[in-house]
């Protein structure tokens, strides 16, 4: 079909725009930036906070640009007085209702509320009053709520209901007293709510943010009786450089391991070594499971919030769920044993610190399954954000800082490490490797593009030595449930699946830099840094995890071989149905 | 299951039965003896009436007499109401007590119980119906039925040209023949906006989709406003009839009602009807055996005044909050579950029938040029015939509130009427003859709205009246968009500070400033119409705003903060009744001496104003 | 034990009045009226149920009942006082029925007495705008009232 065009007049200007284009795009077409708040470009298309508003000739009122649609000889004024007014007098009524401690606030300088008050140049509130009071929710270890900051915008709600379908918050309440919150105002702690994040994302200002653990970091590193112990996951080295205006994409792990060697940390290593060991182990009981007829299909569990979301779901389902630990679990472990052991360091005065690009990571490092004879694995998870945050009070000059690589022995790690943390890359890895031991050969081809890109499921039909074997990817918690029903409904067609919560994956976790909605909307975050992960699996030399040395290395005088008593002691943990909502 | 042919006949046999109900003059022995089973006079024990009159009638043995319950007779003032027909006498006030009396002197001796008649303004007692003031000015088309049938009885529908309408599209018309009647007859929504029927009908109808709904907005919310309530009640399936000719007309097979689970007495009876309706094959699979297939479902709202606008509503319907939806696209094209959706209000689907068996000429002949057929109202507060009036389009307010209502009580005068309840305006003495269609309302800065007609006297203060409203917004705002979540909030607080005697003339500037922006830029019509109350009152009243923010006074005393209460000397006569009606023994002073207030211990309370014969207190 | 028995009890007639519509998320608000008809408030057991039922999240579900306000949360009093704010009623004094019934009973709207005797609520226009002001016990409408007529009634459930 031949697509149709329309063409309007925006403050002065024709502009021919392909019929369904919203006025707000067709502006941005055009050149012309119309402020926004509560738009998230189809996530949360709802026209709620009126700053978008601009005046249409011939129409009653304003017209909410960001959902209606352009027509033919509209015209449209974008910067009316009268619409400047109207839309200043909006950004007052919100910032009326908004507890302003810009200096104190985590988003402060990230804050698109701050960003528009700027832009109006608003000096004072012209219409104070009663504000509506919140207590902060800060009981679960992965997120705080404060509400006093929230907008209504709902940006959160759209993305936890509709894009994840969890819909553990919601519109309470009406009119002034409206608030985004829980089950009888429950904490997130104690509701249906995975620690997925992605509401943080989403969030334009400071209400929701993750659980800091920046000072506990802190205190163990002024500690000289603490061996500090840093490891960092792949999505996170090509994100971090966001936060100090670097392209979205860039590696910058180099400058990563010196800020961290900066700041005293005693060694710095990497997750992706941690999740070739997890390959090791994973695709291990995936060929045992398929030889010796155990539950499939199998599913990967190194994403916390899924697991937490097929645990407050799907209890009975638990047993297709890997018993792998998550990666930096697994290296938290080994760190505190073989590691321990081999350096003659005492694991009780280890610490082990994850960053992460995840906050549900937090609350995993939390779970009381996660240690081995009283010894926790990891003893905190930060967010990529948290260690932006540390380098800057470190008055690092981040972009200026020279390259390091991570330390040795264990900073070697595969290239399929590292795509793990793109929708798609643990599928990629455990196959390669699973393909190479099944084979019982060098396979040359083991780039899997089915199980790459945007898509919130991918699936591809594998044969290996004669075997058909069914995988699937899945990114995203709407669609983990599609894939857990047709489990559910013994339908599933698939040998092996991969799930991660957030959508995208681990680059898109929720412990990653935010995006404003402007950004969102016009680059696709989720592809530029997953590239950053591809090309770093392309020039890695060892590409499959099996290959890597540190591996043989760790099996041979430690572990054994894949799934053995001591491999199952440290590097594999138990699940158990929970309620999905706390009853007193 | 009834054919065309078995629903004539009923309709003829019906018809001769009831002629005494219509006409005064019957030649018949039989009585009739109509009770008001509506809200109004149910509250006030209609129930217990009709089983004493059956319990009396029975005792005395009397046949031909027959108690029927009926939908509002409009008066509710003087409720519980009998009418007895065919001679159509108005008792007033009745009591259980008084049936025995009424039965005796009235039916068995044929003699009227004068103490239960209604006086007119002239003095004269009001022989019968149309004898009262109240009627005189009135045209009662979507109230026809009301306080004429037993709205649980189809056949009585029947019998007074129910289903006839339906009759004659299914078998004689085509939906373009049906819309374009109805737009010819320029009936326009009254639930509000006063948008035209015909197109929004002919919209719906051009919509492509498979699936269409019609959807009967009953969520009366307007406080003060219970029009739509009194038509459920009094005439059910006139709304069941025009919901299924809509149905016809738009290329529709369902149909919902959505009405305020606050009306029970109108769900049961919809209720009723739905299923007599079902009964006789007038809803469902093939109506009238014409092969069309409509049903209607009830949906109830759950006390939320923002569901009275058309995309809450259907938001409400689909079981979520009633949050607005960003208009357009307008429910015509994406409506109910996504689906191009018919809403018409209770009161407008009320005139389809007639319009249908009267023809578009006959309803455009009445009432004004834009403004066509007729408008109810609930005519409330300080008027003397509280009550549902029926009037053309183009009758002053100084004829409802005057001639129809008899003007406002205890010889105070008429400060505003407020029509079209939180979203309308106060209309000023000085526009009282201004004819009253949706024209003229906006223009003068009201707006029709759903047909509240409040009427304040002039010991009403209007900067607290336009903050009552405020109240009210800001309670019902669904808090969905910024200007009306917290910029409705904030011009309530600015009225409470005028009120409190805090506020200054910069507030009355901010709240101007606040209001025209929260009109602009909100998402839905609650919050585009918020503001009204404010706008309304600063336009006619503003010397009291200013008396509140640079006098920090209020004329009526009613802003208790800032209130003074006085006798003036001039006026007192010092018959002391002020005194002894005061609750905290403020009012001091010696037998036959005007007596003073003292201002420390008086709460202002108002009940010495209201206890002077004299008016010399405020 | 017994509390254990209250929640069963309430689990099952909840199923039973889902039973009666079909389950769809549509149906939400007519289930929730019935629930709130047969209790008097909504049970945090029957919105369990009934989130499972129709698969719609709690949060949904919690949003839902209180942005309705017939909907509660809690039991009301035994004598629920519904004092009538709408137009008609305030311009004809009601207001002070409410200030009279917040002084007696000690409670703000929406609230229940200590003993749960008594709760009061404002309501919006109870539809008996020929008799305003008018206040309501339970069922009970009282027109035309005074304050001093509103003590008397008071003052017999009091009693009682």
């Amino acid at each position: 079909m031949e697509e149709e065009f329309v063409t309007l007049t925006i403050d002065d200007q024709p502009i021919k725009v392909k019929k369904g284009t919203t006025i707000l795009e067709a502006a941005k077409q055009a050149g012309i930036d119309i402020p926004t708040l509560c738009f998230l470009k189809e996530i949360n298309e709802v026209g709620d906070c009126r700053m978008c508003i601009v005046e249409v000739e011939g129409r009653r009122g304003f017209a909410t640009s960001c959902i209606q649609k352009a027509e033919d000889g509209m015209i449209v004024r974008t910067h009316t007085p009268e619409v400047l007014e109207a839309r200043h007098i909006i950004l007052d009524l919100i910032l009326s209702n908004h507890k302003i401690e810009c200096l104190t606030c985590t988003r402060s300088g990230n804050c698109e509320l701050q960003k528009l008050a700027e832009k109006f140049n608003v000096q004072k509130i012209e219409f104070p009053g009663e504000m509506t009071k919140h207590t902060i929710d800060d009981k679960s270890p992965s997120i705080v709520r404060d509400f006093n900051k929230c907008i209504l915008c709902r940006r959160c709600i759209a993305t936890c209901k509709n894009v994840q379908e969890i819909g553990a918050i919601d519109c309470i309440e009406r009119g002034f007293e409206s608030c985004i919150s829980t089950t009888y105002d429950n904490s997130l702690n104690d509701v249906d709510c995975t620690f997925c994040g992605q509401c943080i994302e989403a969030c334009p200002t400071g209400a929701l943010h993750e659980k800091e653990n920046i000072d506990d970091v802190w205190t163990k590193l002024k500690d000289p009786d603490t061996y500090v112990v840093v490891q960092t996951a792949p999505a996170v080295r090509v994100a971090l450089g966001e936060e100090f205006g670097m392209p979205i994409g860039t590696n910058c792990k180099g400058k990563m391991v010196t800020a961290l060697k900066r700041m005293g940390f005693d060694k710095v290593f990497d997750t992706n070594t941690g999740a070739d060991l997890t390959i090791m182990e994973e695709a291990n009981e995936f060929i045992e499971r398929v030889q010796n007829g155990g539950t499939l299909p199998m599913i990967t569990s190194c994403s916390p919030g899924w697991v937490r979301f097929a645990e407050k779901n799907y209890g009975d389902l638990l047993s297709h769920l890997s018993s792998c630990k998550s990666p930096h679990q697994m290296f938290g472990a080994v760190i505190k044993s073989y590691f321990a052991e081999k350096y003659g360091i005492d694991k009780n005065k280890i610490c082990t610190v994850s960053i992460m690009p995840c906050i549900a990571k937090k609350y995993e490092c939390s779970r009381e399954e996660m240690e081995v004879d009283g010894v926790r694995d990891v003893d905190y998870v930060m967010t990529t954000r948290e260690l932006a945050r540390m380098i800057k009070q470190a008055n690092l000059d981040f972009a200026q800082l020279e390259d390091n690589d991570f330390d040795n022995p264990m900073g070697e790690a595969s290239g399929a490490g590292a795509i793990f943390g793109t929708t798609g890359g643990v599928m990629e890895a455990a196959i390669r490797t699973a393909v190479d031991t099944l084979e019982k050969k060098n396979v040359e081809e083991i780039e899997y593009r089915e199980v790459r890109g945007e898509k919130g499921i991918k699936e591809a039909t594998l044969n290996i030595t004669g075997i058909e074997i069914k995988i699937a990817v899945v990114s995203g918690l709407a669609n983990a449930k599609k894939m857990m029903e047709q489990i559910k409904e013994g339908k599933s067609p698939y040998h092996f699946i991969e799930i991660m919560a957030c959508p995208g994956g681990c680059v898109m976790g929720g412990g990653q830099p935010i995006k404003d909605a402007k950004t969102r909307a016009s680059v696709d975050v989720r592809k530029q840094r997953a590239d950053a992960l591809y090309a770093i699996d392309e020039k890695s030399v060892i590409r499959k995890s099996h290959e890597n040395p540190i591996m043989k290395q760790l099996y041979d005088e430690f572990f054994e071989k894949p799934g053995s008593h001591v491999a199952h002691k440290y590097l594999h943990t138990k699940y158990s149905a929970k309620e999905k909502y706390e009853t007193e | 299951m009834k054919t065309i042919q078995e629903i004539e006949k009923i309709r003829t046999e019906k018809r001769a039965e009831l002629d005494l109900r219509v006409n005064t003059e019957a030649d018949t022995r039989e009585k009739h003896i109509l009770v008001c089973r509506g809200t109004g006079c149910t509250s006030s024990k209609s129930p217990k009436i009709i089983e004493t009159f059956r319990k009396v009638i029975e005792e005395k043995g009397l046949e031909n007499v027959r108690v029927i319950q009926t939908g509002c007779f409009g008066l509710c003032a003087k409720g519980p109401i009998v009418i007895i027909r065919p001679e159509e006498t108005f008792y007033a006030h009745v009591k259980p007590e008084d049936c025995e009396e009424i039965i005796q002197s009235h039916i068995c001796e044929g003699k009227k119980v004068e103490r239960l008649l209604c006086k007119n303004m002239d003095g004269n007692f009001a022989q019968k119906l149309e004898e009262l003031d109240f009627y005189k000015k009135q045209k009662r088309i979507a109230l026809k039925n009301c306080g004429l049938i037993d709205p649980e009885k189809i056949d009585e529908y029947i019998a007074f040209d129910g289903y006839q309408a339906l009759q004659k599209v299914l078998t004689q018309m085509n939906p373009d023949e049906i819309i374009e009647v109805i737009s010819k007859s320029g009936l326009r929504g009254r639930g509000g906006a006063g948008f035209s029927t015909g197109t929004k009908w002919s919209f719906t109808k051009q919509a492509e989709s498979d699936q269409k709904y019609v959807v009967c907005n009953a969520d009366e919310g307007d406080p003060g406003a219970f029009m739509d309530r009194s038509i459920l009640e009094g005439d059910p399936h006139a709304i069941l009839e025009a919901m299924t000719i809509a149905g016809f007309a738009i290329g529709a097979n369902q149909g919902y009602i959505y009405v305020r689970a606050e009306y029970p007495i109108a769900v049961q009876r919809l209720k009723i009807a739905i299923n007599q309706a079902r009964e006789y094959g007038l809803l469902g699979e093939n109506i009238l055996g014409t092969g069309f297939k409509f049903d209607i479902d009830i949906r109830l709202g759950a006390g939320a005044f923002v569901c009275g606008e058309e995309t809450a509503l259907l938001e409400s319907i689909e079981g979520k909050r009633g949050q607005p939806r960003v208009k357009p696209p307008y429910p015509a094209t994406c409506g109910l579950f996504g689906k191009p959706t018919l809403i018409n209000n209770v009161e407008t689907l009320a005139n389809i029938t007639k319009i249908i068996l009267n023809g578009a000429d006959w309803y455009a002949s009445i009432g004004t040029e834009k403004s066509k057929g007729t408008k109810v109202f609930a005519l409330g507060g300080n008027v003397n015939n509280v009550g549902l009036v029926e009037v053309p389009m183009g009758t002053t307010l100084r004829e409802i509130v005057y001639d129809i209502g008899g003007g406002i009580p205890n010889g105070r005068g008429f400060k505003a009427a407020q029509t079209g309840g939180p979203s309308g305006g106060c209309i000023p003495a000085e526009h009282l003859d201004t004819p009253i269609d949706y024209e003229s309302l906006a223009q003068i800065g009201s707006m029709m709205g759903s047909g509240g007609l409040i009427v304040m006297d002039d010991t009403k203060c209007m900067v607290n009246l336009a903050k009552f409203y405020l109240e009210f917004t800001v309670a019902e705002s669904c808090g969905k968009c910024t200007p009306c979540r917290i910029g409705t909030k904030r011009m309530l607080e600015i009225l409470e500070k005028l009120c409190n005697g805090e506020g200054t003339e910069y507030d009355i500037y901010r709240l101007e400033k606040l209001a025209i922006n929260i009109k602009k830029a909100s998402v839905c019509g609650l919050g585009q119409s918020a503001p009204n109350p404010v706008l309304s009152t600063l336009r006619y009243f503003r010397e009291e705003f200013k008396e509140h923010a640079i006098d920090k006074k209020c004329r009526t005393n009613e802003c208790k903060k800032i209130a003074k209460i006085e006798i003036d000397s001039e006026k007192c006569k010092a018959c002391g009744l002020c005194q002894r009606s005061c609750p905290v023994e403020a009012i001091e002073g010696e037998a036959r001496e005007i007596r003073i207030i003292n201002q420390e211990k008086c709460i202002k309370c108002g009940t010495c104003i209201a206890s002077c014969p004299f008016k010399a207190i405020g | 034990m017994e509390e254990k028995c209250v929640v069963q009890k309430i689990r099952q007639e909840t199923k039973e009045i889902l039973e009666k519509y079909p389950h769809e998320k549509d149906q939400l608000i007519m289930i929730l009226n019935d629930v709130q008809e047969k209790y008097g408030y909504i049970p945090k057991q029957a919105q369990m149920v009934i989130s499972q039922v129709l698969s719609i999240p709690m949060a949904e579900i919690y949003g839902v009942i209180t942005f309705y306000s017939r909907f509660t949360l809690s039991p009301k009093g035994k004598y629920n006082i519904s004092i009538c704010l709408g137009t008609a009623c305030y311009v004809k004094g009601s207001q002070k029925l409410l200030d009279r019934a917040k002084e007696r009973l000690k409670i703000e709207p929406g609230q229940v007495t200590p003993d749960g005797k008594f709760s009061i609520d404002d309501v919006r226009c109870v539809g008996a705008c020929g008799l305003a002001p008018v206040f309501m016990v339970n069922d009970e409408v009282y027109g035309n009232a005074t304050v001093k007529e509103f003590d008397e009634v008071i003052d017999k459930y009091m009693k009682e």
